[in-house]
C-alpha cells in the first residue's frame, strides 16, 4: 500500500503542473498584467509609469511564461509562471496583490467554512440516509411514491432559491435566526443554524434518491432473500445486513469530498456572509487578484486529489475483497 | 438495531443541550433570535453599518476608494476638511489652525502679489500651521521602554510568535502630532513599494516629488538586499516640495499656481504619518501576520480602528486622545427646520462604536435593514418598490410599509455625471466639422436620458445639461442653464427637442432618414461592457434610441477588461462612461474634456478625445482661478463651445436615495466629506424597542413543520409493521 500511494503523489505532480498551466493560461487569455495593474490602482489617475510600477513591484514586469532575452535556464525561470508557481508546490501561497498574506488568510478562513460544511456533510448524510431507508423501507406506498415525488422537485430547485427562501422564511419571518452574518466561538452556534439547514436541505433531494436506488438494489440481492427466508425481521434484514453492504457505495462516493469541505461554499458563503474560503475565491476572481485564484486552485486541486486517494483507501477499508497494489 | 452504536448518544445529547442552552440563553437576555450582534450590545451608544467588499488598502498614501476612505476617513485627520451642513460645499480646518492661503513666487523665487498672472508664477507655498497637543491614537509602535527606546522597534522572534493581531501588543503609548508627520507622509507618495494611485498627478506639481520617486526606488533596490520589505527611512531623504518648518508648521510647494491642493489637503493621502509607525510595520515577520500599516491605521482622528477582520467585521471605536470637536453651529437655510442643528456646539463624535460588517448580497443587507440591525441603507433596484413610490408628477415619497416602520428617506443629486460618449478621433461619429457636429447633436436628442432614468435607475437622476452637475460652482439653474441643442424650455422647466429636430440635424449631417448619400444605412457601433443578463434590455433599449432615427446600431459587447484596452487606443465608436468628483471644482469635470488629458496617446481621463483649442485655452485659465463672476463667464462660454460640438450625449446625474431609522439622526449627505461618522447620533434605546417589536421569534410554524412527515409517514409505517407481524 506504501508503494501505491508514492506512486500516486508523484502522479499528483505532474497533475498539479497541469492544473497550475491551465489555470495561468485561463487567467492571462482575459487578464494582462496592466488590466491587473488598473484594476489595483483604480482608474482615476492611473498613469503608465504608476502601472509599470505596480507591475515591477510584484513581479508582473516579466514575460509570462518565455523570457528570449533571459539565457539558459532563465528563459523558463525568470517568467511570471515559473515564479509564481514554483514556491505553491512547498503550499507557500505568497501575498495577494493587496498585500494580505494568502496563507494566513486560508488559515483563518478554513474555520468558518468546516464550520459550515462539516454540519451539513454530517447531518445531510444522516438525514439522507434516513430518508432513503424509509423510502425502501416503505417502498411501493404512498410514502415510497411521494417521497420520490418530493426529491425530484427538491432536486429541481436552484440552490439560490433556497438561500434566498431560507433567509426570507427562517429569518425574516419566523426571526429564528440572523439572516446573515458570522461570529467567532460559541456565538457562531446561531449564524450557523441557518445556512445549515439550507445546505441540508438542498441536498436532500439528489443524495436520497441516490440512497433509495443502491437501498433498493441491496435488497434484491440473493443474500437479503436468505436472511429473509431465515425469518428475520424486515427491519432486521434492512439495517443490520443491506445498510452495511449499502454503505460501500455511499461511503467511497462521500469520501472523496471529505478533503473538499474545506474550501467551503461559493454561494452560500457569498450570501450568508461567511468570512470562509468560498467567499475567499470569489473576492479573488471579482478583484482579479492571481495570486488568490491560483491558490485557491492549487488547493482545490491538491485535496481533489487527496480525496481520490482517501477513497481508494475507504474501499480496502470496507470492503476486504479489495487491494491496493 | 439502533441507526448509530450507542456511545454516540451521550455526544448527541449534549449537543442537543447546548442547542437547547443558546435558544434558552438567547431568549432569556431578551435580545431577539434573530439579532446578529451580541446580546450585550443591545441598548449601547453603536451604529450598525456595512461594507460589501473587503477594503483593499487602509493606508492613507494608498487607499482612495469610496469603501476605503469610509475608514481612513474616521481614523486619518488630514489638515483641512469639508463643512458639513453648509453648501456650496466649504472648505474650513480640521488639523490646521485656518485654511493656507498660497504666496506666489517667480522663477527667481521672488514673492508675487495675489493678483499676479498665471504665467508669471512658477512657484506656490501652502504654508500650513497645526493645532498644537492633537495626540494620536494609542498604538504599540510608540511605548518606549525604561531607556527611553522604543518598545516593539526590534521584535525578537521569541517576540513575533506571541503575536497575532495588533491587540497582543500589551503597552500602547502616544505622542503630539507634529508638522514632520505631514512631510513625511508626502513623501510616502513616492514610495516605490506603496504605488500611490495618485502619486502620477502629485509629481506634476510638489517640487521634487518625481525625482524623490526615483531616488527613493534606487535607496529601495539597495535596501532590497537586506529583503524584499527592508524599511526604508524616509527622514534621511529630504523632499524639497515638503518640508517642516518648525513643530508645528510645514510647507508645500508646488510648480505654477495650482488653486485645487487645498482640495487635496482635504483627504486622507495628506494625513500626517509618524515615522516610528512606519518603523515598527515594516519590521520582518508582521507581515505575515497581515500586521501592516495598510491593515492597522493609525491616526489622530474621533476613531480608532480595534477589530479589523476584513472578512467579517471591522469595528471604529472612540480615540480616547482625541483632541476634540464641536458639532457646527451653521448650515444651509432648512436645516434647523429638518432637525440638523438640533445637536449645534455639542461635542464630537457621538457614537461609541461604529460596528461595519460584511455584506456582500443586497437582500440580507435590505431584510437585515429592515428588521433594524442596519441604521441606514441605500436602495438597490430589487426593493425599490418596496420602499419607495413616485407619482405621476415625479414626486418621490415613501410607501406605506416604510412610514409605518417609522424610516426616513434622505435624497440629494450626487456629483457625478454619466454620459454617452463619442470617440472624436472615429471617422463617422468624430471630427469637428459641421456634418459630425450634427450627427451627434441628432443623437442626443435622439437619446432620451429622461427615459433611462426612469426605466432603468427609477428616477433616480437627473438629466445633464452639461459636463458640471448641480452643486458644483460653475452650474447654472433654470433656463439658462440649459443646452439649447438638445433642450427647449417649455412650462418652466426643459424639455427635449421633438424627434422631428433630430431628424433634420441628421438629413443636415448628410444621413436622411438614416442613409447616406449612397442609399446605404448608417451603421453604428456601441462598445458596451456587460454586467449580467439584465443588460439584455438596456442594449435593447439603446438600440430603439438609435431607431428612432433608422439609424442601424451594433452593440459590441465585450469583458471590462477588452473595453479598457478599446479605450485606451481608441477603437471605440459610441460608449458609454462616468465621472465622480474628487473635489468641488468645475475643473475637476471641465478637464475631461481637456485636450491634452485625452485618453488616446495621453492615457488621460478625456475619454472622447475631445480636442477643441478655445476650449483648452479657456481651461487653462479656469483652472487656476479663484470662484468668481469672471471665472463663471469663462465657465459658460467653456460649456457652449462643448455642448455646441456634443463630444458627450451629456447623459445624467445620479441622484442618491438613503433611507434611515427614526432613531438614526444628523443624517445630511455630504458627498465630498469622508469623516461625517462623528456628526452621526443614533437613539439606542429607541432602536432596542423597535428591534424587539419587528423581531419576536415564531416557533409554532417550525413543530407544524416537523409534524407533518411523521403524521404522513406513520400510517404507513404502522400497517406495514402490522403486516410484518401477521405475516409471522
Amino acid at each position: 500500500m506504501t508503494a501505491y500511494l508514492i506512486r500516486r503523489v508523484l502522479y499528483a505532480i505532474p497533475i498539479l503542473i497541469g492544473v497550475n498551466l491551465l489555470t495561468f493560461v485561463l487567467f492571462f487569455v482575459v487578464n494582462s498584467p496592466d488590466n491587473m495593474a488598473r484594476v489595483h490602482l483604480g482608474v482615476k489617475h492611473v498613469t503608465p509609469e504608476a502601472m509599470a510600477k505596480w507591475k515591477r513591484e510584484r513581479g508582473y514586469d516579466k514575460p509570462l511564461v518565455w523570457n528570449a532575452a533571459a539565457e539558459g535556464v532563465g528563459t523558463l525561470s525568470q517568467t511570471i509562471f515559473f515564479e509564481k508557481s514554483l514556491s505553491l508546490f512547498a503550499f507557500d501561497f505568497g501575498r495577494a496583490d493587496d498585500g494580505r498574506d494568502i496563507g494566513s488568510d486560508i488559515r483563518e478562513r478554513m474555520w468558518p467554512s468546516l464550520a459550515i460544511a462539516v454540519p451539513v456533510f454530517l447531518i445531510g448524510i444522516l438525514i439522507e440516509i434516513t430518508f432513503a431507508m424509509v423510502l425502501a423501507f416503505l417502498r411501493g406506498t404512498y410514502v415510497d411514491l411521494w417521497g420520490v415525488v418530493l426529491c425530484v422537485i427538491l432536486l429541481s430547485i436552484s440552490s439560490l432559491f433556497y438561500i434566498i427562501g431560507g433567509q426570507y422564511l427562517i429569518g425574516k419571518l419566523l426571526n429564528l435566526t440572523p439572516i446573515s452574518g458570522y461570529d467567532t466561538g460559541l456565538a457562531a452556534a446561531k449564524f450557523i443554524i441557518l445556512p445549515v439547514v439550507v445546505g441540508v436541505v438542498s441536498g436532500i433531494g439528489a443524495s436520497t434518491r441516490l440512497y433509495r436506488t443502491i437501498f433498493l438494489e441491496e435488497i434484491n440481492k440473493d443474500y437479503i432473500r436468505t436472511a429473509r427466508a431465515k425469518g428475520l425481521s424486515e427491519v432486521r434484514v434492512l439495517f443490520h445486513h443491506a445498510l452495511k453492504n449499502a454503505m460501500i457505495p455511499i461511503l467511497t462516493g462521500v469520501v472523496v469530498i471529505i478533503p473538499a469541505l474545506f474550501l467551503g461554499s461559493l454561494i452560500l458563503e457569498s450570501f450568508f456572509g461567511i468570512p470562509g474560503l468560498g467567499s475567499y475565491t470569489i473576492d479573488g476572481i471579482r478583484s482579479q487578484d492571481f495570486a488568490i485564484v491560483r491558490a485557491m486552485v492549487f488547493l482545490g486541486s491538491a485535496l481533489y486529489i487527496v480525496g481520490l486517494m482517501l477513497t481508494d483507501l475507504s474501499y480496502t477499508v470496507v470492503d476486504p475483497r479489495v487491494r491496493l497494489s | 438495531m439502533a441507526l448509530w452504536r450507542s456511545d454516540t448518544r451521550p455526544a448527541l445529547i449534549r449537543y442537543s443541550l447546548t442547542f437547547a442552552l443558546f435558544l434558552s440563553s438567547t431568549a432569556c437576555t431578551g435580545s431577539p433570535w434573530n439579532n446578529p450582534y451580541p446580546a450585550s450590545d443591545e441598548g449601547r451608544n453603536i451604529l450598525y453599518s456595512s461594507f460589501e467588499e473587503r477594503p483593499k488598502h487602509l493606508d492613507p498614501a494608498q487607499s482612495y476608494s469610496s469603501n476605503e476612505v469610509a475608514f481612513t476617513g474616521q481614523i486619518y485627520e488630514p489638515p483641512l476638511q469639508y463643512h458639513y451642513l453648509l453648501r456650496p460645499y466649504t472648505l474650513i480646518p480640521l488639523t490646521a489652525t485656518e485654511v493656507p492661503h498660497a504666496s506666489y513666487f517667480d522663477a527667481q523665487h521672488r514673492l508675487l502679489p495675489d493678483s499676479a498672472p498665471v504665467d508669471r508664477i512658477a512657484y506656490s507655498v501652502y504654508e500650513i500651521h497645526i493645532t498644537p497637543g492633537i495626540r494620536y491614537q494609542p498604538h504599540p509602535a510608540f511605548a518606549k521602554g525604561a531607556e527611553g527606546r522604543y518598545r516593539y522597534h526590534e521584535l525578537s522572534a521569541g517576540e513575533l510568535q506571541r503575536v497575532h493581531t495588533l491587540a497582543d501588543f500589551p503597552e500602547t503609548d502616544t505622542r503630539e502630532l507634529l508638522a514632520e508627520d505631514y512631510v513625511y507622509q508626502i513623501k510616502r507618495l513616492a514610495h516605490p513599494r506603496l504605488s500611490s494611485p495618485i502619486f502620477g498627478l502629485m509629481s506634476e506639481y510638489i517640487v521634487g516629488l518625481r525625482e524623490y520617486g526615483a531616488v527613493l526606488e534606487k535607496a529601495q533596490a539597495e535596501a532590497g538586499r537586506n529583503g524584499p520589505a527592508a524599511y526604508l527611512d524616509l527622514t534621511r531623504y529630504p523632499l524639497e516640495g515638503a518640508v517642516a518648518v518648525d513643530r508645528y508648521t510645514y510647507r508645500i510647494t508646488v510648480r505654477g499656481k495650482y488653486p485645487q491642493l487645498v482640495y487635496w489637503l482635504a483627504m486622507p493621502f495628506f494625513a500626517p504619518m509618524p515615522p516610528e509607525v512606519d518603523r515598527f510595520y515594516s519590521q520582518p515577520g508582521l507581515a505575515q501576520k497581515n500586521i501592516t500599516l495598510d491593515w492597522y491605521p493609525v491616526g489622530t482622528g474621533p476613531y480608532m480602528l480595534t477589530v479589523n477582520n476584513p472578512n467579517r467585521q471591522m469595528v471604529l471605536e472612540r480615540n480616547p486622545n482625541f483632541h476634540g470637536e464641536r458639532y457646527p453651529t451653521e448650515g444651509e437655510s432648512g436645516d434647523r427646520a429638518a432637525g440638523l442643528l438640533t445637536d449645534a456646539g455639542k461635542p464630537l463624535p457621538f457614537v461609541d462604536k461604529a460596528v461595519y460588517s460584511l455584506e456582500k448580497e443586497t437582500i440580507p443587507y435590505w431584510n437585515k435593514f429592515l428588521q433594524g440591525y442596519y441604521d441606514a441603507t441605500g436602495i438597490s433596484s430589487d426593493s425599490f418598490d418596496q420602499a419607495v413610490r413616485i407619482s405621476g408628477e415625479g414626486e418621490v415619497a415613501l410607501t406605506d410599509q416604510m412610514e409605518t416602520k417609522g424610516i426616513r428617506l434622505v435624497t440629494s443629486v450626487e456629483t457625478s455625471s454619466f454620459y454617452l460618449g463619442f470617440n472624436m478621433l472615429d471617422p463617422v461619429v468624430g471630427g469637428y466639422a459641421e456634418r459630425a457636429g450634427k450627427l451627434r447633436q441628432a443623437i442626443s436628442i435622439a437619446f432620451d436620458d429622461e427615459e433611462f432614468i426612469s426605466i432603468f435607475r427609477n428616477g433616480r437622476g437627473t438629466a445633464a445639461q452639461g459636463p458640471i452637475p448641480p452643486g458644483i460652482f460653475g452650474y447654472v439653474e433654470g433656463r439658462n442653464g440649459i443646452n439649447p441643442y438638445v433642450y427647449d424650455w417649455v412650462d418652466g422647466r426643459p424639455r427635449r427637442k421633438p424627434i422631428d429636430e433630430a431628424k433634420r440635424l441628421l438629413a443636415e449631417a448628410g444621413y436622411p432618414n438614416g442613409r447616406d448619400a449612397t442609399g446605404k444605412a448608417l451603421v453604428l457601433h456601441f462598445d458596451v461592457t456587460t454586467g449580467g443578463p439584465e443588460d439584455k434590455f438596456h442594449f435593447d433599449w439603446i438600440r430603439k434610441q438609435f431607431a428612432k432615427l433608422n439609424l442601424e446600431l451594433e452593440i459590441r459587447d465585450t469583458d471590462y477588461n477588452r473595453f479598457q484596452d478599446k479605450m485606451q487606443s481608441g477603437a471605440v465608436q459610441l460608449f458609454q462612461w462616468g465621472w465622480n468628483a474628487d473635489y468641488p471644482d468645475p475643473e475637476n469635470f471641465l478637464f475631461l474634456l481637456y485636450g491634452p488629458n485625452a485618453k488616446v496617446g495621453k492615457n488621460g481621463e478625456n475619454a472622447a478625445n475631445y480636442h477643441n483649442p478655445e476650449f483648452d485655452r479657456l481651461f487653462e485659465r479656469v483652472k487656476n482661478m479663484d470662484n468668481s463672476p469672471e471665472r463663471q463667464g469663462l465657465i459658460n462660454q467653456m460649456v457652449e463651445i462643448a455642448r455646441h460640438d456634443a463630444p458627450w450625449g451629456w447623459g445624467y446625474h445620479p441622484k442618491q436615495f438613503t433611507l434611515h431609522h427614526a432613531w438614526y439622526k444628523n443624517a445630511k449627505p455630504n458627498l465630498m466629506a469622508n469623516n461625517t461618522l462623528k456628526y452621526r447620533r443614533v437613539e439606542p434605546r429607541l432602536r432596542a424597542q423597535l428591534r424587539a417589536a419587528w423581531n419576536h421569534p415564531k416557533v409554532w410554524p417550525v413543530a407544524v413543520a416537523l409534524a407533518i412527515p411523521i403524521a404522513l409517514v406513520l400510517p404507513a409505517l404502522i400497517r406495514h409493521i402490522r403486516r410484518e407481524r401477521g405475516a409471522a
